[in-house]
């Protein structure tokens, strides 16, 4: 078995995401989307729709859905289930943890 | 109506695909058989206008059911198989091979074909339409660097497809016969960014003229105008509208009008009979009944959905908003609900040269919008207002022109 440490990487600032709202967040050469939830939970999955690769921060969170800006792809992003045609692979998540009024984003 | 154990789909593009998923989807447990008359497993066709034409790499076909997909669903999939007739009365389908197929339920999705062009010399051989991958892949062995293309029809296919033929390299004049491009489908504004941004990228656009005859000129092809004018070109591309494919309803004698016609419920004139996507017509809740014929892939995709449910027994009208779009250069149109139910118009600057028109009707409804820019600018509002157009919101004129508010305040009022 094989344990990789989590690295925290500093995304933004809790503030800079409206509730019920999602940013981009470029990290390394990899796209992120951090969400912030109606109830102010903070999430993370990757910042490109799983049908054909478009940024998911251009599209609306309603709720605890994000949906893709081209096509309306649904997906759950605190468990990053797809919810919708015509997406049917799951997104990828991401851990986040808030300190100091910094939203971090824990990478394997 | 029997209970439903074998239920039959006619067409496996995305309303049929879509369908026999979500009979699955909501617990169905009989036979599922999608027939289509292509080889191809149901397949994406948004991208044979696109993608498939500029990507360097060749074009591989867009599965929106793989065959693990299939077989997790026990779907069954039927390709290079055309249905010839219905026997309604004995709830079968006879096959171009001499086979048939039984149903209690049976949907139509047979899609649409491209409408011919109409003029002397426009033969099978010396004009381009663009339906199916196979002619995708045709299109685009002619797209060289330098080749001169003629593409007749300024709707969404032709103008894709000039996108995509300068992206590749071709000199392009495209010639469409009505006074100005996407007549039909979006507002002038709009229709106005799209006409300069292709002007900008050096496609020759002529507007108002029409086509008297097709010639051959050597190798090449001559297009003559209605105004004298001979265009010498190396490939003829036509999208002038589709036609809706109704033979094999009509032949079974459903009701037909302006494609095959169904009730709220997708419903033909036979109840064990539904139809969904580009080949039927159906009343919408949102516009007086009015009774529309979309050629659309969400629409498609929704539909293909919607009649699953009501060949379950459901009872639900479908009444999702019309929503289109199109990739041209840098830039993506949307266009939710209907802009011809709204006469009048409010404009939102949503920065970056895009721009989103609100069409309200006189009482002051939000019946439509449309937008023209980057994507990632214009995807959000459009959306939100789908969604104040589906809820038959009456918002604030003064809100929705300004780009400062976010639209998603409307919603909770």
């Amino acid at each position: 078995m094989t344990i990789t440490a989590t690295t925290w990487i500093e995304a933004c600032d809790a503030d800079d995401i409206d509730a019920e709202d999602v940013i981009r967040f470029d990290h390394a050469g990899h796209t992120y989307a951090i969400y912030r939830s109606p109830d102010d939970e903070y999430f993370a999955t990757d910042g490109l729709c799983t049908h054909e690769r478009i940024h998911l921060a251009d599209g609306l969170v309603m709720d605890h859905i994000i949906e893709c800006p081209k096509h309306n792809g649904r997906f759950d992003y605190r468990t990053g289930q797809a919810k919708g045609a015509p997406v049917c692979l799951a997104l990828k998540t991401y851990p986040v943890k808030l300190d100091g009024g910094k939203v971090l984003l824990g990478l394997a | 109506m029997t209970k439903a154990e074998t239920i039959l789909v006619i067409g496996a593009g995305e309303a049929g695909a879509r369908a026999a998923l979500a009979l699955r989807e909501k617990g169905f447990e009989g036979n599922v058989t999608l027939l289509g008359e292509e080889a191809h497993r149901p397949y994406e066709r948004p991208p044979l206008s696109k993608a498939a034409l500029t990507d360097e790499a060749e074009p591989q076909v867009a599965f929106i059911l793989t065959p693990d997909r299939l077989d997790e669903h026990g779907i069954r999939h039927l390709g290079g198989r055309a249905a010839t007739a219905i026997d309604r009365a004995a709830h079968a389908v006879e096959l171009a091979d001499g086979g048939w197929l039984r149903y209690d339920r049976l949907l139509i999705a047979t899609g649409a074909r491209a409408r011919k062009l109409a003029v002397p010399g426009a033969g099978p051989e010396d004009v381009l339409y663009l339906r199916t991958f196979e002619e995708a892949r045709a299109l685009r062995s002619r797209l060289a660097p330098g080749a001169h293309i003629a593409i007749i029809g300024g709707g969404f296919i032709g103008l894709e497809l000039a996108a995509a033929a300068r992206a590749r390299g071709a000199e392009v004049t495209l010639i469409e016969l009505a006074p100005r491009l996407l007549a039909r489908a979006v507002p002038a504004a709009i229709a106005d960014v799209i006409a300069a941004r292709h002007a900008a990228a050096g496609v020759r656009l002529l507007t108002g003229i029409g086509i008297e005859r097709i010639e051959a000129e050597g190798e090449r092809h001559a297009i003559r105008l209605s105004t004298g004018e001979r265009i010498v070109c190396d490939g003829i591309l036509a999208g002038i509208g589709a036609v809706a494919e109704t033979g094999l309803a009509e032949r079974a004698g459903l009701a037909i009008d302006n494609g095959i016609a169904v009730d709220a419920r997708l419903a033909t004139s036979d109840p064990d009979i539904f139809a969904a996507g580009d080949c039927c017509s159906f009343p919408h809740p949102l516009y007086d009944g009015r009774r529309l014929r979309l050629e659309a892939w969400r629409n498609a995709q929704d539909q293909g959905t919607a009649a699953a449910k009501s060949m379950l027994g459901g009872s639900g009208a479908y009444d999702a908003v019309p929503w289109f779009w199109s990739d041209q250069y840098d830039l993506t149109l949307q266009i939710a609900g209907l802009p011809d139910e709204g006469p009048e118009t409010v404009t939102r600057d949503l920065g970056d040269g895009a721009r989103l028109d609100f069409h309200l009707a006189s009482d002051g409804r939000l019946v439509a919008a449309s937008a023209v820019g980057p994507n990632g600018r214009i995807a959000r509002d459009v959306r939100l207002a789908e969604m104040l157009i589906a809820r038959r919101a009456t918002p604030d004129k003064a809100t929705l022109a300004d780009g400062s508010v976010r639209l998603k305040g409307l919603l909770a009022g």
